[in-house]
């Protein structure tokens, strides 16, 4: 450039922050003249604005939950049971869905041709259908076809009805509780010794950690006074008694999220398999791996990086989903907060609550999967 | 391998391949009959249910009910079929929108078709497909009048979900390069709308646009419950079509840059000249991916009570005391459609990606 | 390019979806609009509900048909929203409805917290309890349903009636809640509970149509007190007086023999009382703002409460109770029209 100056206004640096400036403006314009016609709207209509509705009674039952509730509690409690409810059976779906999709994916891809047209059938067929329709067939099929609790179908002791699956349960004691924690210790314990071990420059061997971390929850139990008390559903009136029981709603969810979910996390799985570079599954069989060998050793670790941020978007998918729930009848956050908001009419305050608490979900496991994708990311040469 | 041989003759062919596909080792032979032996018993059930003692065409209720159970009673989708498509569309004017169901259809197919890929000749030929279909569906002007209160069934669906795609996707573009931008601030907004509406469930917008939206306007400003849901899923669909733009965006080298940059060309000259056509070219199939998932997104709109077509069929089979226990075969009809036009588009995605990949080798 | 397309697309939506509304009364807008926008029920038999052809009836259509002949001269002139019960106070507050026809509950806290006002009741329910009594022949009364599993609307006050009772009488319910009226009927016709809940009207309405209506009892107690009403903003006193008087004219008509029929002739009466109702006498309709026919256009409409009731009430199998006039053992007591 010769040495023409451009004037002061012409500059990209200004015209840049006139840009922006400009953008602010407009959205402070809007923001501000929403905000100016929604305080008008509620004072003209005398609607009350505030939080504090969540410290009054609420008044009404929920029919599952994890706490303890009572419709003399609050409404703030009742918000956290459905939230308690939402986690529950989004993770259990998650696991599900997962265990279900990596089945499929590696079935899609067998070498036995129906087993692969098969899991492509399912794939194809589950994926083009709107979940909700899936979970309205589901949960009309369950409370339709199933019969009636006095004609409940009968497995050892283990009830299905229309009124839902009814297992025998351990009576609640200190050895059971104890039992659970040794099963959440188990996978920490795991990953512990094979670390002591990658240290030590070894690898544990899996049977024996398995075996071994199994021991934990038998220990727990058996050092808490080895109780072996069960109670059993009993048909009594209207319905069975005792036992544990999970709802139609609960199982008509739960069973078409993980179906939904599997489907696209089959073809994830499958895409991260194809994507592990032909050479590593010629050099295992050069090797003399088996097929499951191969898999489970040289080919999923590898397919795994490439398939994480899909299948968190996955597990996201399948959070939001479950406020599905609404439309089945069970008690969910979206559920429960409409519930709320239709008896308190503060729409406002419920849905924002609502969206708050499944954009601090979201944003919580992006962040956990952004910093685990960087961790393992390929430092290329 | 390019071995030079003769192919066998095909009987042994299918032998070889039977031997191949199916029975290989003990394993696989062991899986192959257990598929087998379920496919043939779930499949034999299914299809006596489905076809052999079903109920076809227009029957009573009593003809159903004694079935019991053992046979599909496609009666209800012979009797309700109109209902379950068209709503409470007024009965002598349905031809009206299955006219403009089949336009849209149309105007969708032949932009599938590269032969019409010019953006001029596809913009107007979506303008008069969505003023031919909207005089169809409202009336005026030679054609009586229908409040869009009447609207219901597989117009609403397809309308949500092409109008959905359609305004939403200036926005998704804007958004997507607004999150690549150097401005601080864009890139904020950016991120901040990108963020929050790929983080909550769709029904918690369509609540909120259902439900509080009109609060957010002067006093007395109506706002149609439709065009509400309309808006709703547009922003809605907007943040996920930005980050599949944006996907395109940086899968393109930053040679392109660097040449219009020297070549002189302005940012805005540069993103409508060199970079989005690039961008937008390579993520197509994306986009009909995204397009699947909003067309079946739209059966939310049953939880704010907008008349779509899952909501009309759900009307249909539960509302008529009559036909209440065959509720599935009325969701398996809507499975069907909603089926048909998913796979199509999936199948026309792959399709398009295979070509498209061909291309760029070449 | 894609400019074009998205500006027609917005040119468009503003053209159907903006309505030109006016800042001021819901009077004045109503008749600029040249149309009642009345929310009422989804479906609901003998209330509001929709035939087959999308024509809407039931004493909640008659009445905003009613308030329609008194405001804009003809009962036609009425656009009907179905609302669910989660959206209809929202659409009531946002302005989506003049006014809510929809079998709602006057209770205090709609009128005080919600920024709603009742003018009337316009039909007195109660809550009460439906079982299957071919399935369960032993229950008779409430106490026995302890540990039953009860359908109920998401949305309403039946679930917190319910929960209400059962803290007050030591029971046990266990709410399965649906959304939807017809989806919560669906599940108790399946079995999936063991009763239903809900106002006797709709019980009424639910079993008038069941081809096997012996099979089912409905218990005895009503738990709650359901007076019904049409639900209006608050803060607009005309078209809360129009509203008001509306029903107290069609209840009067009844209380003095004023029929659909008979309406025209009974201008010539002798009685003051009608000669106020019907406008020969008396500035009632001037003073609300509107013209002296009000009154008669109204049950030249839809009759009297008395006829509106035998047309839509009567063929769901209920007695008037406490629906019939105070003379005659009710609660129905028509204001003085002066």
């Amino acid at each position: 450039m010769s040495g023409v100056r451009t004037p002061l206004w012409a500059t990209e640096r200004l015209r840049h922050v006139a840009a922006q400036a400009a953008l602010i403006g407009l959205i402070a314009l809007l923001c501000g003249a929403a905000g100016f016609n929604l305080v008008h709207n509620l004072e003209a209509r005398s609607i009350r604005i505030g939080f504090d509705y969540l410290g009054q009674e609420a008044g009404f039952d929920i029919s599952e939950s994890l706490l303890a509730y009572d419709p003399a509690n609050s409404y703030g409690r009742a918000f956290l049971v459905g939230l308690l409810n939402t986690l529950f059976v989004s993770g259990i779906g998650i696991v599900a869905a997962s265990v279900l999709g990596l089945m499929i994916g590696v079935a899609r891809l067998s070498p036995n041709w129906l087993l692969a047209r098969l899991a492509g059938l399912y794939v194809e067929s589950v994926r083009n259908v709107p979940l909700i329709l899936q979970l309205l067939l589901w949960y009309g099929l369950i409370t339709e076809i199933l019969p009636a609790a006095d004609q409940a179908l009968k497995f050892g002791g283990i009830f299905l009805s229309q009124r839902g699956l009814h297992l025998p349960w351990p009576e609640p004691h200190a050895g059971w509780s104890a039992a659970l924690l040794g099963l959440a210790l188990a996978p920490a314990a795991m990953l512990l010794w094979q670390w002591a071990a990658a240290r030590r420059g070894s690898v544990a061997p899996i049977w024996p950690r398995l075996a071994c971390c199994a021991l934990l929850p038998v220990l727990g139990w058996a050092a808490f006074g080895a109780p072996s008390e069960f109670s059993h559903p009993v048909l009594g009136g209207f319905d069975f008694e005792g036992g544990k029981s999970v709802s139609p709603e609960f199982a008509a969810l739960l069973f078409g999220l993980t179906i939904y979910t599997a489907a696209f996390i089959a073809e994830i799985v499958r895409g991260g398999i194809l994507a592990v570079p032909k050479g590593q599954t010629e050099a295992a069989e050069a090797l003399g791996l088996s097929r499951a060998q191969r898999l489970r050793l040289v080919i999923l670790p590898q397919a795994l990086r490439v398939m994480m941020p899909p299948l968190t978007s996955q597990y996201l998918n399948l959070i939001k989903n479950s406020s599905l729930a609404v439309a089945i009848g069970y008690p969910d956050l979206v559920s429960i907060s409409n519930t709320t908001l239709n008896q308190t009419g503060q729409a406002i305050e419920a849905i924002t609550l609502m969206m708050a608490v499944y954009l601090l979900m979201s944003l919580a496991i992006s962040c956990l999967m952004n910093w685990h994708n960087r961790r393992i990311r390929l430092i290329e040469r | 391998m390019g071995a030079i041989s003769t192919s066998p003759p095909r009987r042994l062919r299918a032998g070889r391949w039977l031997r191949e596909k199916l029975f290989s080792s003990v394993g696989n032979s062991i899986t192959t009959l257990v598929l087998l032996g379920l496919v043939i018993w779930l499949g034999g059930k299914f299809l006596a249910w489905g076809l052999l003692h079903a109920v076809w065409g227009q029957a009573e209720v009593s003809t159903c009910n004694a079935l019991g159970g053992q046979g599909a009673c496609w009666a209800v989708v012979a009797d309700k079929w109109r209902q379950m498509l068209f709503g409470v569309y007024p009965g002598s004017e349905q031809w009206r929108p299955a006219a403009a169901v089949l336009l849209l259809c149309a105007a969708l197919i032949v932009s599938a078709l590269r032969r019409f890929w010019r953006w001029r000749l596809l913009v107007a030929i979506w303008i008069a497909v969505t003023c031919v279909d909207a005089w169809l569906m409202a009336g005026g002007w030679g054609l009586a009048p229908v409040e869009t209160a009447q609207w219901g069934g597989l117009p609403v669906t397809l309308m949500l979900a092409v109008y959905g795609t359609a305004l939403a996707f200036p926005l998704g573009v804007l958004l997507a390069l607004g999150r690549r931008s150097q401005l601080p601030v864009v890139r904020a907004v950016s991120v901040v709308y990108i963020e929050l509406v790929r983080g909550v469930p769709l029904i918690t917008v369509l609540f909120m646009a259902s439900l509080m939206f009109a609060l957010f306007l002067p006093e007395g400003m109506g706002f149609d419950k439709l065009l509400r849901a309309q808006l709703a899923i547009t922003l809605f669909n907007a943040a996920y079509i930005a980050e599949v733009v944006r996907g395109g965006l940086q899968a393109l080298p930053k040679g392109q840059h660097e040449a219009a940059h020297a070549l002189g060309l302005g940012y805005w000259q540069t993103q409508g000249l060199v970079i989005l056509p690039q961008a937008l070219r390579i993520t197509i199939p994306a986009q009909v991916n995204s397009f699947i998932d909003n067309f079946k997104d739209t059966s939310l709109v049953i939880i704010v009570s907008i008349f779509d077509f899952l909501y009309a069929v759900k009307q249909a089979v539960i509302s008529d005391l009559g036909w209440r226990h065959y509720f599935v075969e009325g969701y398996l009809f809507a499975m069907a459609i909603y089926w048909i036009f998913c796979f199509a588009m999936s199948r026309y995605s792959q399709w398009l990606e295979m070509q498209l990949n061909r291309e760029q080798r070449t | 390019m894609l400019k074009r397309e998205w500006i027609a697309g917005a040119a468009l939506w503003l053209i159907v979806a903006v309505e030109p509304a006016w800042a001021g009364t819901t009077l004045d807008a109503i008749r600029q609009r040249g149309a009642l926008v009345c929310g009422v029920h989804t479906g609901l038999a003998g209330f509001s509900a929709p035939d087959k052809a999308g024509k809407y009836a039931g004493i909640d259509v008659d009445y905003c048909k009613a308030l329609a002949a008194a405001i804009l001269g003809s009962a036609d002139k009425v656009r009907y929203v179905p609302l669910t019960a989660q959206q209809r106070f929202t659409a009531l507050q946002s302005g989506e409805v003049d006014l809510l026809s929809r079998n709602t509950t006057w209770n205090s806290k709609r009128d005080a917290a919600m920024g709603a006002v009742f003018p009337a009741v316009w039909f007195f329910d109660g809550q009460a309890f439906v079982i299957n009594g071919r399935k369960n022949p032993k229950v008779a009364k409430l106490a026995d349903l302890n540990k039953a599993a009860v359908c109920v609307e998401s949305g309403t006050t039946t679930e917190r009636n319910m929960a209400d009772y059962a803290r007050a009488n030591k029971l046990n319910f266990k709410p399965v809640v649906f959304e939807g009226q017809e989806a919560t009927e669906k599940a108790f016709q399946s079995g999936r509970c063991d009763a239903y809940t809900t106002d006797a009207s709709g019980i009424a309405a639910m079993l008038s149509a069941l081809p096997n209506r012996g099979d089912f009892t409905v218990l005895p107690e009503l738990i709650s007190k359901e007076p019904m009403g049409p639900m209006l903003r608050r803060n607009d006193a005309d078209f809360f007086a129009v509203a008001r008087w509306t029903i107290y004219a069609l209840q009067q008509a009844e209380e003095s023999g004023v029929t659909q029929a008979n309406v025209a002739e009974m201008k010539k009466s002798n009685s003051p009382v009608v000669q106020r109702l019907t406008g020969v006498s008396g500035e009632i309709g001037k003073e609300l703002g509107l013209d002296a026919d009000w009154a008669v256009r109204a049950i030249r409409a839809v009759g009297n409460y008395g006829e509106i009731w035998e047309r839509n009430i009567k063929p769901l199998g209920l007695a008037r109770g406490n629906n019939a006039l105070w003379n005659k053992g009710g609660l129905i007591y028509p204001m003085p029209l002066e």
